[in-house]
């Protein structure tokens, strides 16, 4: 089909909208079908969106990070705390190594054990916080000479943990996405029904307008314009009912956690408005077909 | 227009394995008006459809205005429908339509502008006898309206054929002969003219008042009548 063809397939003659009958379940169907469609893609594409964001913000905040933990008695602590600054202060691509002090490491562990904690009297283990620097640390190489020179350093790079959760925000956002295309393709399956139901309903419709002398363009072009707008203005409710929708969620906060962040940011809320352009011209494509497949079954 | 409106050379037509029509050849010169006769059920609406292009024969040469029928697309026989007119005994109205509507959607499917024909249109149903019914809807009409209705329809675009299928089958004597005049008057405007009807005094009546070929089917042969009439 060509631009000009599609275009005319929209425009055509306005008069020609008459032919069919402005009534019937097949208008109710449509809109409902592309407005719950809409509203589905609204939450799929925040979703999509909001994973994505995730994934990078935790694969590049975390990237950087690694944590040097020293197990010792109390008496060799401060000693092997000090050959682990010096071993990493020598180590190529650590751009800096820092001990976290007492009540940066009672800050930690308060969520668990609460405020009051009575650090001196626990053995807890020496944190040091390790930024790496480009091109980057040789891991096994660091690990390797701190198991010389340092007993009790247990090297975390957080790789870990943080491959898996990197993993799984990326899953949820093809999820998102592969989401979006079914609500696409039930859609176009849905708005194919509701034409096939109107071209039957009308084919005494057609049967005259053939007898006439009317051209299938003339025809479908009638069918075609009737299932976009529809699929259009009911999109248009459907996107600006899911947007409020999100719009309502709780904006995002440490507290909360990975479900307070789901929603829009930015430019992200313009992103919506191609929905309900999508949605007609899902319905565009999916009329076209059926009336063009239908007009030459009932030649 | 070529020498021949509409001719069938050795047309037959088959469907669901039984052959409704078979060997049938016939010519309509241009002006002429012409009768198709038959017991029901005998092919008369078939043979009609064929001339417009509704239904293709399934052997044999059919040729509209000298073009073979088989060989057009479907958008060319739309643009060849417009120049033959067809009345239905059934009619066919877009019911959501107005009467005015209905008869002007010839002009719309063809893109001429409705506006512009405005006085063709009024002038035309006043000629069909229904000047005063312009926005009355396909339901609220009678019978004999509806089928002047339909010629009206049939008529806008100024056909050079118009085919009629039983115009007079749901209409008392009166109206027929009413409808009988009109398509009478559509011929010596320079239309064919092509009835189908089983009604012979339809036929008989019209014998007086115009020069007509009878032409019957029987046996789904098509004969040439006139002599029993």
């Amino acid at each position: 089909m060509t631009r000009a063809e599609v275009s005319t397939l929209l425009r055509g003659d306005t008069r020609a909208n008459r032919v069919v009958p402005p009534t019937g379940y097949t208008a109710h169907l449509t809109l409902f079908v592309a407005g719950a469609m809409a509203f589905l893609v609204v939450f799929a594409l925040a979703l999509a969106l909001a994973s994505g964001r995730i994934a990078d913000r935790w694969a590049s905040e975390l990237a950087g990070a690694a944590t040097l933990r020293i197990n010792a008695p109390a008496e060799q602590l401060a000693a092997q705390t000090e050959a682990a600054l010096t071993v990493l202060g020598q180590t190529p691509g650590v751009a800096s190594a820092r001990a976290l002090s007492a009540e940066e490491q009672v800050a930690l562990l308060s969520p668990w054990f609460g405020p009051d904690l009575p650090l001196d009297t626990l053995p807890i283990p020496q944190l040091i916080e390790i930024t790496e620097g480009e091109p980057g640390m040789d891991v096994m190489g660091l690990r390797l000479r701190l198991g010389a020179e340092v007993p009790g350093a247990v090297l975390d790079d957080h790789t870990r943990w943080r491959e898996p959760l990197v993993e799984a925000a990326m899953s949820l956002r093809r999820l998102g996405w592969i989401s979006i295309l079914l609500i696409g393709g039930a859609t176009a399956a849905m708005i194919t029904l509701a034409a096939n139901a109107s071209l039957a309903a009308n084919a005494q419709i057609i049967e005259v307008l053939r007898l006439v002398g009317a051209r299938d363009g003339f025809i479908a072009g009638a069918f075609v314009r009737r299932f976009t707008y529809r699929a259009f203005f009911g999109a248009l409710v459907g996107t600006l009912l899911g947007m409020t929708g999100v719009l309502l969620l709780p904006e995002a906060s440490d507290a909360g956690g990975f479900l307070t962040g789901v929603g829009f940011q930015g430019a992200d809320w313009l992103l919506p408005i191609v929905i309900p352009i999508l949605g007609a011209a899902v319905a565009f494509f999916a009329t076209w077909a059926a009336a063009r497949r239908k007009l030459k079954e009932l030649s | 227009m070529g020498a021949r409106v509409i001719e069938l050379e050795n047309v037959s037509y088959t469907y669901g394995g039984g052959e409704l029509l078979s060997d049938v050849s016939v010519q309509l010169q241009p002006g002429s008006f012409h009768f198709l006769t038959g017991p029901s059920g005998a092919g008369k609406t078939t043979l009609l459809k064929l001339c417009y292009g509704a239904l293709l024969p399934t052997s044999g040469r059919l040729s509209v205005f000298d073009q073979d029928i088989s060989s057009l697309d479907r958008d060319q026989l739309a643009v060849l429908r417009r120049r033959v007119g067809v009345v239905h005994q059934d009619c066919q109205f877009l019911d959501h339509m107005t009467l005015a509507e209905n008869v002007a959607l010839p002009l719309m499917v063809s893109g001429r502008s409705e506006s512009s024909e405005q006085d063709n249109l009024t002038e035309l149903l006043s000629w069909v006898g229904l000047g005063a019914r312009l926005e009355a809807h396909p339901p609220e009409l009678s019978g004999g309206e509806r089928q002047r209705a339909a010629l009206a329809r049939a008529v806008i675009l100024s056909p050079d054929v118009v085919l009629a299928d039983e115009p007079t089958g749901n209409v008392d004597w009166e109206m027929s002969q009413r409808l009988l005049r009109l398509l009478i008057e559509l011929n010596r405007m320079g239309k064919t003219v092509l009835i189908a009807t089983h009604d012979m005094s339809l036929i008989r009546a019209a014998k007086s008042q115009v020069q007509a070929r009878v032409l019957r089917i029987s046996q789904r042969k098509l004969h040439l009548a006139g002599a029993d009439l």
